[in-house]
């Protein structure tokens, strides 16, 4: 342990990222609690609750990374598996299968249906990966495109099973498991005891827990066996095959390890929200996800998650914010006049309320511009885009040296 | 060199690779037609013929990358004709690429790692959680990688990317790759292609001590002194037709086959 911190001390930051990134992220995600109170004065809540659910973007693009920057397959149908997990929950811990042909609710705890959820994700990974994976690029794109569409339209139309439109809703909380209630629980100060999980902070610490265990499990498949495979398979798929990796297999457990990401991702959604609906999770979900492992940096752990806080904190907090500061300016700086609407003009809120995704999309083409490899981009990536520009020697000059 | 399969024995060739009556048409084209011919243990087997010949889409046959439209291809008495390419790596026949093909955008020692993954037992469990299983065999494997690396005589280019490597390093490291997988048959498409004289020696004498660890090889080669210079028996392909088969001096002397290198007499 005191060996990696020296190592991460010494290494330079311009020379290995990586380090530092997931040194800036750990320290924040463990002090986050202590700012959120400081910034907030005193009342952390809200800010709690908004970084639990920047929280299930990331752990959604830490899942879309396997399989879009590690293998390689553009997946744009991924929003389906996270309904398929929070839908699991839904069913398995509410009243709700009391009103559907079974007639008796399942209350199974969180902590086993998180479990469940991560498998049934990643089932419904390998069925619908297994007819698609024999198709290549763009064709793979189109057909989970499709996929995307389909599940959250099914979970629309059984309206016998899902109640349709209405979504499932009073969903269980999450209990303590009862083993940790057990020899404290009578305590005077009572902290433990029946403890439900209301608490924002309750769930801010759940999502920590699980992003850092997910962030260690992907790490090491990254650097193994199969993530091997997987790039290689992204590299070169012919190749691949001809040096005896399974491609069909490979990439269909890449499929699947993607989507038991957000069985997880839409199991504390569903918790935490206490409700599941078909509108939750359409294609700009799955798109939101993408873009954010794009521009994080594909492949990248610590890039996509990078990439997917920024993301989040754009779309979700900044836009949101955008008309209130741009009449606060406005007063600042004594157009007050711009703030009422007159004629066609709908007053400077209203307007960039209007503008909103076109700042959006700006600010998208503006940083893919600046950093067209993403912002913490993988060694390979960063290469890529910086062809010929090293002092390594390109492939080019070396057989213009032999010929 | 230590994990290389060991010395072939002294037993009467046996034939490693049989085809018998292969075809390959895309379309109306007759790329490969009837082609039979065997390859022995412990030779080197060279495959020559103009271009266009439909010597790779042979190659491509063997190794399941295009299944040949008929006839059957036996590996080790074993029919293979229509397996999977990663079946037949699994099997025991590796290959290179006429235009190389490395993960470009892995490090060579990665590359040479891709190669191990048939021979590899870690599991997804292992994997995601590190098993001492799983540490051991990394280790065991990054160093015979390393071994390889150094066999071929690239072992300082360990940690670069396989696109940054000098254009004859990258066909030494697509050799190791296909060596990796631990094959009984290697299958060299032009490794020679694009050498300097000094450079064609040098992969001869790989060639040479490849062939000593027990490992047959069968070659697509343009260059005649290195065909000549190495192989023990060449089969001659035109059109997808085979017309000579023999030693090199046979070959050579062959009319059909100066006829379709040089064209005919007037």
């Amino acid at each position: 342990m005191i060996g990696w911190f020296r190592r991460v001390w010494e290494t330079d930051p311009r020379k290995d990222p990586n380090s530092v990134v997931y040194i800036i992220l750990a320290l924040v995600a463990l002090t986050f609690p202590i700012i959120a109170n400081v910034l907030s004065g005193g009342k952390p809540n809200f800010l709690l609750s908004v970084a639990g659910d920047a929280g299930v973007y990331v752990l959604l693009t830490l899942g879309l990374n396997v399989v879009v920057g590690m293998a390689g397959l553009l997946d744009l149908g991924y929003a389906a598996f996270f309904a398929i997990g929070a839908y699991t929950f839904a069913f398995l811990a509410s009243d709700h299968l009391v009103v559907t042909p079974l007639q008796m609710a399942v209350h199974i705890p969180f902590w086993i249906v998180l479990i469940i959820a991560l498998f049934v994700a990643a089932s419904f990974g390998l069925i619908l990966g297994a007819p698609t994976l024999r198709l290549r690029g763009d064709y793979l794109a189109i057909v989970t495109l499709g996929f995307g569409e389909i599940v959250p339209r099914v979970f629309k139309n059984a309206s016998v099973w899902t109640s349709g439109v209405n979504g499932i809703s009073a969903l269980d909380t999450p209990m303590l498991p009862f083993w940790l209630q057990g020899p404290w629980s009578g305590d005077p100060l009572q902290v433990v005891q029946n403890f439900k999980i209301f608490d924002p902070l309750a769930y801010y610490v759940i999502m920590v827990v699980l992003l850092f265990m997910c962030v260690i499990l992907v790490r090491n498949l990254q650097h193994s066996r199969m993530g091997r495979a997987w790039a290689a398979i992204r590299e070169d798929e012919v190749a691949a095959a001809a040096m005896g990796v399974n491609t069909v297999q490979a990439k269909l457990l890449a499929f699947s390890i993607g989507a038991a990401f957000s069985g997880f991702a839409g199991t504390f959604y569903g918790a935490k929200l206490s409700l599941v609906s078909p509108e939750n999770f359409g294609f700009t979900v799955s798109i939101t996800v993408l873009v954010m492992v794009v521009l994080g940096g594909m492949g990248n752990i610590p890039g996509v998650m990078a990439g997917s806080l920024l993301v989040y904190y754009v779309i979700f907090i900044l836009l949101p914010q955008l008309p209130d500061l741009a009449v606060s300016l406005a007063n600042a700086i004594g157009l007050s006049g711009l703030t009422q609407s007159s004629g066609d003009f709908p007053g400077i809120g209203e307007f960039v309320s209007r503008l909103k995704f076109l700042v959006f999309g700006l600010i998208l083409v503006v940083v893919m511009l600046v950093r067209p490899q993403g912002l913490v981009p993988s060694r390979e990536r960063q290469q890529e885009l910086t062809k010929g520009t090293h002092d390594d020697t390109t492939i080019e000059d070396v057989n213009a040296e032999t010929t | 060199m230590t994990g290389l399969p060991s010395a072939a024995s002294s037993a009467p060739p046996e034939v490693v690779l049989r085809l018998d009556h292969v075809v390959k048409r895309f379309g109306g084209l007759v790329a490969v037609n009837d082609v039979s011919f065997d390859v022995k243990k412990g030779e080197v087997f060279a495959l020559i013929g103009p271009n266009g010949a439909g010597k790779t889409t042979l190659f491509n046959g063997v190794t399941g990358l295009l299944p040949p439209t008929s006839g059957s291809v036996i590996f080790e008495g074993r029919e293979i004709a229509g397996t999977k390419p990663h079946k037949v790596a699994e099997l025991g026949i590796a290959r290179t690429f006429q235009n190389i093909r490395l993960f470009e955008y892995m490090t060579a020692l990665e590359n040479i790692l891709v190669g191990e993954h048939c021979r590899m037992h870690a599991k997804l469990w292992d994997s995601l959680f590190k098993t001492p299983r799983e540490r051991r065999e990394e280790k065991a494997v990054t160093e015979r990688a390393m071994d390889l690396l150094r066999y071929v005589g690239i072992d300082k280019w360990a940690n670069s990317y396989a696109r940054n490597l000098p254009y004859g390093g990258q066909r030494r490291l697509e050799i190791a790759r296909a060596l990796a997988t631990k094959p009984r048959l290697l299958l060299l498409d032009e490794p020679a292609a694009g050498f300097t004289p000094q450079e064609k020696v040098e992969l001869m004498r790989l060639v040479g001590r490849i062939l000593e660890s027990g490992v047959t090889v069968f070659l697509i080669e343009h260059d005649m002194k290195v065909v000549m210079g190495i192989s023990k028996r060449i089969v001659v392909l035109d059109h997808g037709e085979m017309i000579a088969q023999g030693t090199p001096e046979e070959v050579r002397a062959n009319p059909r086959v100066i006829e379709a290198y040089l064209g005919k007499q007037h």
